[in-house]
């Protein structure tokens, strides 16, 4: 296959960067995108340019660091899966493929196509826990009978593995799927309810704080995530963040 | 309550709540419209009773405002603080792909209604202060359904009317089940409020606009 590549180069934060076209023969089908990039690289290394950066790590879909806005979609054209699960398959021979960064004026271009995500570090340290006794004694957390659907949803919530797909698809740039999927893994379990009412004030705020823009409830975030979280999050949030402003 | 006053969420409670009391401000002015189909007496008494009882005049109609108000400055910051949030843009961009045109944009739409507003605050509000207020004119309940039909006379009113209403409906299909949405509702009946809130969103810009092409149409003759 040859491929036609319109990529987002950015020598560091300061520079204004732009688009640069590359021409790719000999793609096979079967490569992944990433090792499509790779191959780009190895390329440009030879010729003595500068290689494309990429964030990149685990290759299997749960690290979440692979983050490429593709042909304008976050992870590609495909549903459910990150950028390293996306294979060239998905694309024809002489196709134009755009790539271009998550767009957030908090995911600060670090580097061509590599953003700065401390943003949801600071969201996940401002709440994202839970506070448990690890003394030479701690109560077995399956000593605690959970409701088998709380327990899923939960779960659900928790495979949110924060890539930043849902801020890079949705026109507000907002952060309220992988926030409110980080406080309801912990709100719909035991554990999580004795810093419930702090947990979702704080990382409201911290969301607020780092700028991401506000949920208009378009279910972008939703449909290309690449595990799947749930508006219902969204909801719940919503609700714990009501209850726990009035009770102040 | 402080972190609630400045925090998204609580901008995202405000829409919503403003939003719902507005449809149901939609529920009481198409149902005293239609009566202007089906009873020109029962409409002209229930227009008085609505311009001059005190209550609604002083209360209910000064909360309306208010309403409106906070429901259109509250879409402004939103839509200013969301486009700040993306800083540079896309090159490509498919928000089509993941999101109905509806939803990704409520403010085109929610101008039109708010353009719509201008003009039918002159056309009616603007007129009956006038009236009652300036002119000092004394209480005629006979007056509103011919007054009403008049005012759809005008080809372009009536078309302005009519589009804008389409544009109503846009926005009462996202915004409407929206609303249950930011206040935290999403269970079992999640299904149901998003079926009703199409419904609601066609059903009752339909029948405005049916009242205004009908008006257009069966003009008053002496």
């Amino acid at each position: 296959m040859k491929i036609y590549l319109k990529i987002w180069r950015q020598k560091n934060a300061n520079d204004k960067g732009g688009m640069v076209d590359y021409t790719l023969d000999g793609v096979e089908s079967d490569m992944s995108f990433l090792e499509m990039l790779d191959v780009l690289n190895e390329e440009l290394i030879a010729k003595g340019e500068e290689p494309v950066e990429f964030d990149h790590d685990c290759r299997e879909g749960i690290c979440g660091t692979c983050s490429l806005m593709i042909n304008g979609r976050p992870h590609g054209p495909d549903s459910r899966i990150t950028v390293c699960q996306l294979h060239m398959r998905s694309f024809d021979d002489g196709d134009t493929i755009v790539i271009e960064p998550w767009r957030a004026k908090a995911f600060p271009v670090i580097k061509d196509l590599i953003v700065d995500r401390t943003a949801f570090d600071r969201i996940q340290q401002a709440g994202g826990y839970i506070s448990v006794n690890t003394s030479g004694r701690p109560v077995d957390a399956n000593a605690i009978p959970i409701e088998k659907d709380a327990a899923d949803a939960s779960f659900n919530a928790a495979t949110c593995i924060g890539c930043g797909a849902c801020v890079a698809a949705c026109k507000n740039a907002s952060a309220m799927l992988f926030t409110s999927a980080k406080v309801s893994q912990f709100a719909l379990l035991p554990q999580g309810q004795v810093e419930a009412a702090d947990r979702v004030m704080n990382m409201v705020r911290q969301m607020d704080l780092e700028g991401f823009g506000n949920c208009t409830n378009t279910g972008a975030c939703e449909v290309e995530c690449p595990k799947g979280i749930s508006l219902e999050n969204i909801a719940r949030m919503n609700r714990e963040y009501l209850a726990a402003s009035v009770k102040g | 309550m402080s972190g609630l006053i400045k925090s998204s969420l609580a901008r995202k409670y405000v829409m919503a709540l403003s939003g719902l009391f507005l449809v149901i401000f939609l529920v009481l002015h198409v149902t005293i419209n239609l009566a202007s189909v089906i009873s020109p007496d029962f409409f002209n008494e229930a227009s008085h009773f609505m311009g001059y009882n005190p209550i609604v005049q002083f209360a209910m109609q000064p909360i309306l405002i208010i309403g409106v108000i906070v429901h259109f400055v509250m879409g402004f910051v939103l839509e200013i603080q969301n486009r700040n949030a993306r800083g540079v843009g896309y090159i490509k961009y498919q928000g089509g792909a993941n999101a109905s045109w509806v939803s990704r944009n409520m403010i085109i739409s929610g101008l039109v209604v708010l353009a719509f507003l201008g003009l039918h605050f002159y056309d009616f509000w603007v007129h009956e202060m006038a009236y009652k207020y300036v002119e000092a004119n004394p209480e005629d309940p006979t007056r509103y359904y011919a007054e009403t039909v008049e005012k759809f006379a005008p080809f372009w009113r009536t078309v302005i009317y009519v589009v804008s209403f389409v544009l109503l409906s846009l926005h009462l299909w996202h915004g409407f089940a929206s609303s249950f949405q930011s206040m935290g509702v999403n269970n079992k009946y999640t299904p149901g409020i998003k079926k009703f809130a199409k419904a609601f969103a066609v059903v009752v810009p339909l029948a405005f606009a049916f009242i205004a092409i009908y008006h257009h149409l069966n003009p008053i003759t002496h």
